[in-house]
């Protein structure tokens, strides 16, 4: 027998657990062993006491779907726990979680510094749709640090970014710009869609507010939309006078202060409470269970996802009409480095690659390849490509087009968890009628 | 709202509502290294039903100035100060956990100034594990992840938090993280450590008290607070099944319940 004293250690649950159960308690719902779907839009009150008491945030509870709904909120609860956040509010896609985002921060007049390397939707809500709002943008290229700080005004109320730029794979060094929002007072929104838990947890580097797109690879077989936002809690919105509706008493729940009454969770309450009530981008309890089966799942997909991709790259930066390749785990690729300290249990599964013939190429290998898909999503179970000029980034112009950091050679790829010799040779099918056009105009 | 105690700014929480004098007054002191934001599903209901209710940062937590308070009964005397300070001769009190040990010395102490005493997951001594006890004196967040394992039941380990969308372990060690551990937790631990009057204090209460104890609750277990309310003359006690010692998180709508109605019964509100 060990005379050893045995070391006190947290038994509270790890990631693959955390998968499966947080948030949900199968007692509390007849013993359901699966998470239900509460199909409804509303709730019984117990007495009218009661339904005061819920309208006023004096007790939890659901009051109406476009609010709350049981199996939503187990996929809140569930995705606040992976991220190792204090609280998340889901939403009917990535775009309406990146919206209520920036809603719950700013009012008409602030200002935000933007990563210019976004997914084409969320640049056109910064750069065209926000403007309508009073809401103006800085962007700033994701790898110059110090231009983040420059373009921090006196009216700006955050900064926000992708951690792994789409398509072209730059990554913000999100420690040091967590720093440079700190210290000017104001919060980091780190979009993580392509990472998710599994590969990168944001606030463990500064970030205060993260937000997924769950459509990808959280819900990962390619079957709903939902979005979400999650809080880390460590934001201090009482520190100055920025956030006045945050801190100061709001009309719409009685002078309630969401700083003072909430805390770590006051920015989630609030997007809940005004923003839901206010716009309603409302998750739909089928599509929040959809997502609650793939998260089941993360963690093993996430190790075939990135497993597949590492060969991908491999056999792109050999192969002949390949003219470059893109992702972190290229040793020469900017980000090699910060890759392996901000995303050591893989580097995800997105891989940009230039193809040689330039435009007309990408055209002829994308109408070609027969198991990779032709679509708008990434993060999908199955093998996904696009060419974003023509594409997801088709309605910029060739000046945003360079500033984006997009090229006419350049197909973006998101590696599906598919035998990979299967998706090798579905490639060379299209590689082989990418070099068609080329062969008839030599000669 | 913020006032003055001792020469140092104390904040608390008044469930989003103005302070007016005219309503009885309600202080719910919080457990070790946390803050007022624990009672968030408590307060807010009292404070729309015809009271005050104060959810207190200790001295030195949240977002309270000073330096925390060594020991219990210089805490219950700060809580007693504090119903002078907000202009108040009487008041209910509502502890949780270390609360409780607070709360128990200062009805006893001044019993002509508490009205009604709720104990959530109190016992009459907490003695504490010296290796997590030396974990918080040295600043180490461990002891944060150590608490919040403890203080959760196997149910609350899961989630399925009363407010949707709130993952309550990460919320606890967020508040837990808030301020320096050694100055919140290390100190507040030493203090229920060095308390040894909880028994006897009890024996000197005769204001109506209520005990709420949870079954799968570790840190101060059932048998524990048991005892303690055998000692309080008339006490009431409610035993939740499947809870841990965060009972006011964890079945935050069955204790504001349970206490709704023993506070209504005893300390009647200003009617609205």
């Amino acid at each position: 027998m060990s005379d050893k004293k045995k070391e006190l250690k947290p038994n509270t649950y790890k990631f693959d657990t955390l998968s499966l159960h947080a948030g949900y308690q199968p007692h509390k719902n007849a013993g359901s062993r699966q998470v239900p779907i509460y199909q409804t839009t509303s709730y019984l009150f117990d007495d009218v006491d009661h339904a005061a008491a819920l309208f006023n945030l004096e007790r939890g509870g659901h009051i109406y779907s476009r609010i709350s709904n049981p199996t939503v909120g187990v996929l809140e609860e569930r995705v606040a726990s992976l991220e190792g956040g204090t609280a998340a509010l889901a939403t009917s896609s990535g775009m309406s979680a990146i919206f209520l985002t920036v809603m719950t921060l700013c009012e008409a007049g602030d200002h935000l510094v933007v990563s210019s390397q976004l997914y084409g939707g969320t640049v056109n809500l910064f750069r065209l749709t926000l403007p309508k709002f009073g809401i103006k943008c800085t962007f700033v290229k994701p790898r110059d640090t110090e231009g983040f700080k420059k373009a921090i005004q006196k009216n700006t109320k955050g900064i926000f970014g992708e951690l792994v730029g789409n398509p072209g794979n730059e990554i913000m060094n999100m420690p040091e710009i967590a720093k440079i929002a700190h210290d000017a007072g104001i919060p980091l929104m780190v979009d993580a869609t392509y990472q998710t838990p599994y590969l990168c947890k944001p606030f463990e580097h500064g970030a205060d507010i993260v937000i997924h797109s769950l459509t990808k690879w959280m819900a990962g077989h390619g079957s709903s939309m939902a979005g979400i936002l999650v809080e880390g809690g460590k934001f201090d919105w009482m520190q100055n006078d920025k956030f006045p509706t945050m801190t100061k008493p709001y009309e719409g729940y009685h002078g309630l202060s969401f700083a003072e009454e909430f805390g770590p969770t006051a920015f989630t309450m609030k997007a809940r409470a005004e923003g839901m009530r206010d716009f309603g981008p409302c998750l739909s309890p089928q599509n929040a269970w959809n997502v609650l089966q793939g998260i089941e799942t993360l963690s093993v997909r996430m190790k075939k996802h990135c497993s597949n991709a590492e060969e991908m790259v491999k056999y792109l930066s050999n192969h002949e009409s390949v003219a470059w390749v893109s992702h972190p785990s290229v040793p020469d690729h900017p980000d090699h480095e910060l890759a392996k300290k901000l995303l050591p249990n893989g580097r995800g599964s997105m891989i940009a690659f230039g193809i040689k013939g330039g435009k007309d190429a990408g055209v002829a290998f994308i109408n070609n390849v027969k198991l990779a898909s032709h679509l708008a999503n990434v993060g999908d179970t199955r093998t996904l490509v696009i060419h974003p000029a023509s594409g997801t980034h088709s309605q910029m112009d060739e000046a945003t087009l360079k500033f984006a950091g997009l090229s006419h050679d350049m197909i973006r790829l998101s590696v599906g968890i598919e035998d990979i010799d299967d998706i090798k040779n579905d490639f060379e099918i299209g590689f082989r009628a990418a070099r068609k056009p080329r062969l008839v105009s030599n000669q | 709202m913020k006032f003055k105690v001792n020469g140092h700014e104390v904040f608390a929480s008044t469930g989003g509502r103005q302070f007016d004098k005219k309503k009885p007054l309600i202080i719910f002191v919080h457990g070790s290294g946390l803050t007022h934001m624990t009672w968030v599903l408590q307060t807010r209901y009292f404070a729309f039903h015809g009271y005050n209710a104060l959810a207190v940062d200790l001295p030195g937590h949240g977002l309270s100035s000073g330096e925390s308070l060594k020991s219990i009964e210089e805490m219950a005397d700060w809580v007693s100060d504090v119903i002078d300070a907000v202009g108040h001769k009487e008041a209910s009190l509502v502890g949780h956990s270390q609360g409780c040990l607070v709360t128990v010395e200062c009805t006893s102490r001044y019993p002509n100034k508490i009205k009604t005493l709720s104990l959530m997951g109190g016992a009459g001594a907490i003695p504490m594990n010296p290796e997590l006890l030396s974990l918080a004196e040295n600043n180490d967040p461990k002891a944060v992840d150590l608490m919040m394992d403890w203080a959760h039941g196997p149910a609350g380990h899961f989630g399925g938090h009363p407010v949707p969308g709130l993952y309550h372990i990460n919320t606890g060690t967020m508040l837990a993280k808030s301020r320096t551990i050694q100055n919140t937790l290390g100190v507040d631990f030493r203090a229920c450590d060095n308390y040894k009057n909880g028994f006897d204090a009890a024996k000197k209460i005769k204001c109506p008290t209520l005990s709420i104890l949870a079954t799968d609750d570790k840190m101060c277990p059932v048998k524990e607070g048991k005892k303690l309310a055998s000692l309080i003359q008339g006490s009431q006690v409610d035993i939740i099944d499947n809870c841990g010692h965060m009972m006011l998180l964890e079945e935050a709508d069955r204790v504001l319940t349970v206490l709704k109605k023993f506070i209504t019964t005893n300390y009647p509100p200003l009617s609205r």
